[in-house]
């Protein structure tokens, strides 16, 4: 019996080939794929959520705003379109503390798939969610109004930006999820900085009418960058500098995230 | 000589100013089944975690299957396979999809996932269950399939951290068969348990753990053996009489005796049975103690447990003092 055992200890163990790690991103991505599909209340809650936002803007708030030189629906909407895919990422955040407490990161990391993986797995379903509710609110973005004015190529050059900007924000949220454990804390902790991020920038009002201590930050933050640069692309109108350093935003941001996700994901305990 | 399967040596872990493992040696041979026996906050869930991979130990070596934990953790992982003690298992995902997920990611090809993981679940009871979300399985269900999962890469060696906790005695019953099975198949096992009879029924050797240390090790019997002779039970008529017996056949033992208030219950080690109990006897009837049972037995891991440990293993009150608060063991 123990000759049996030993004999079976000294098995060769299968080295991580790329393939192999790829076909470890495809499994977890379709099972959390799948996750997504059978919770259709969250699905729904992450693109109502958004579509409220923009159809307040739109009917109850938006005729009391007046930007000079632009109709507001097409002011605003490309904002609601960054919304929609920053408050996809805070089910990431959600997502990932529920499977710590559940014991499902120790069963994962028990397992000699590839470390990255597990987080790779996570992001990119997340993201197919987000470009989902992406095209919803396009959709309904054009119903109440909103128009595309530039080359199919620059709206489509848009598009490519806001969802790049959204998985960048994913990998924050999976390192706010990592970090808090706890998936009410999760929700809560997503949500401060995504409204922050959200309302104190050029989303839905011209930082130039914020009160002045507020208008560094507004200015400067990656939401504003990246709203400016979509509207550029969508409606025509200068791109520089806001299209680099947007791009440069969301580069930073997911470098920096997927290197502090990964060593979060490491050392859980 | 054949390498061990489980080598540990000098592991120390804290988390804060807990301790939760303090010097701790073992070695589990290959093929043995080893078991961990300890209230909880014992520091087992934390040796597991460390023997898995699951977490770095502060001072000390640890091999598993030869390999170091630190140093080989990816091959480590596909020589081992962990049951949990919450049974960690995808709630939305059917039982197969779980098995087939858990194949995958041991990287094995798809027919072979496939078949392991229907042949897992007609070996588990599940077949009927297979294609149901988990959400919807019983406790025992998700046990036997959380145990399914952890088999799925036909690991040399297991980790069961207290595999039966919490299920009833039938279920209990069927998983120790499957581990039996397990065993004579050449899986070397380290299990935890708060169980004396489970780790009774199933270990080879026995290590008992107290707040992070060995406190006591060897076979069942040894254990039995080292705490010499046999225990003199009482049960007294009257709860009243109960501190009054205890003084009264203290002098028969070199430990004091233990009272059970709840079952009016008086136990002591003793040596020379016999006599023991005919004078314990004598000395209660003279005071008028009335009893409704007096008796010498063969000490169980229960007496084992509480003379090592000074309480008792599976007593929640004593374990929940025990545990590190907030801590990730047990």
């Amino acid at each position: 019996m123990s000759d049996l055992a030993a004999r079976r200890l000294s098995a060769e163990t299968i080295p991580l080939t790329p393939r192999l790690a790829l076909r470890d991103v495809r499994g977890i991505t379709k099972r959390n794929l799948l996750r997504i599909l059978r919770t259709p209340q969250l699905l729904v809650m992450s693109v109502a959520q958004p579509a409220i936002i923009l159809l307040l803007l739109r009917y109850v708030l938006g005729g009391a705003i007046h930007i000079p030189g632009v109709d507001y629906v097409d002011y605003v909407v490309p904002g609601i379109f960054l919304e929609a895919v920053l408050i996809g990422g805070m089910t990431t955040a959600l997502a990932l503390a529920q499977d710590l407490q559940a014991g499902m990161i120790d069963r994962f990391r028990s397992l000699p798939m590839a470390r990255s993986a597990f987080l790779a797995g996570r992001t990119l379903a997340d993201l197919a969610r987000s470009v989902l509710a992406l095209f919803f609110i396009i959709g309904l973005g054009l119903l109440v109004g909103f128009r595309f004015h530039n080359t199919f190529a620059a709206c489509l050059a848009g598009i490519g930006l806001i969802i790049l900007f959204g998985y960048a924000f994913i990998w924050v949220y999976a390192a706010v999820g990592l970090a808090v454990k706890d998936p009410q804390t999760a929700q809560m902790a997503a949500i401060l900085p995504m409204f922050i991020l959200f309302f104190a920038s050029s989303a839905v009002v011209p930082v130039a009418t914020m009160p002045g201590w507020l208008q560094p930050f507004a200015r400067n933050q990656p939401t504003s960058d990246v709203v400016n640069s979509v509207r550029a692309l969508f409606e025509g109108g200068p791109l520089n500098p806001d299209l680099w350093q947007a791009i440069a935003w969301c580069c930073g941001i997911f470098v920096v995230f997927f290197i502090v996700s990964l060593n979060l994901y490491r050392r859980t305990a | 000589m054949v390498a061990a399967a489980v080598e540990v040596d000098r592991v120390t872990k804290q988390f804060g100013s807990t301790v939760a493992l303090r010097d701790v040696s073992l070695t589990v041979e290959a093929g043995e089944v080893l078991a961990l026996l300890g209230p909880n906050g014992a520091g087992k869930t934390t040796l597991i975690r460390i023997l898995t991979t699951l977490l770095i130990p502060d001072s000390g070596r640890a091999r598993v299957g030869s390999l170091d934990v630190q140093q080989d953790a990816r091959a480590i992982r596909s020589l081992i396979g962990l049951a949990g003690q919450f049974a960690s298992v995808d709630e939305l995902l059917t039982g197969r999809e779980n098995l087939e997920l858990v194949g995958l990611l041991y990287h094995l090809e798809k027919s072979e996932y496939r078949r392991r993981a229907h042949d897992a679940l007609e070996q588990m009871m599940l077949a009927g269950a297979g294609d149901k979300p988990v959400k919807t399985y019983s406790g025992g269900m998700r046990r036997r399939l959380d145990l399914a999962a952890s088999l799925i890469g036909r690991p040399p060696i297991l980790f069961l951290d207290e595999p039966t906790t919490g299920l009833d005695p039938r279920t209990r019953n069927d998983l120790w068969a499957f581990i039996e099975e397990l065993v004579s198949e050449g899986t070397t096992v380290l299990l935890t348990t708060q169980y004396m009879d489970e780790a009774e029924h199933l270990a080879d050797r026995i290590i008992v753990l107290d707040t992070g240390s060995i406190v006591a090790q060897g076979t069942a019997d040894d254990l039995k053996d080292q705490l010499g002779g046999d225990v003199l039970e009482i049960r007294v008529s009257d709860l009243a009489d109960l501190e009054r017996a205890a003084a009264l056949v203290a002098q028969f033992g070199s430990v004091a005796p233990r009272l059970n208030p709840d079952l009016k219950g008086v136990s002591l080690p003793v040596t020379g049975s016999a006599k023991v109990l005919i004078a314990a006897g004598r000395a209660l009837d003279d005071s008028g103690i009335a009893l409704d049972d007096l008796e010498i037995r063969r000490p169980s891991l229960d007496d084992v447990f509480l003379t090592f440990t000074g309480h008792g293993a599976a007593t929640s009150g004593d374990g929940a003092t025990r545990s590190i608060p907030g801590g990730p063991d047990e």
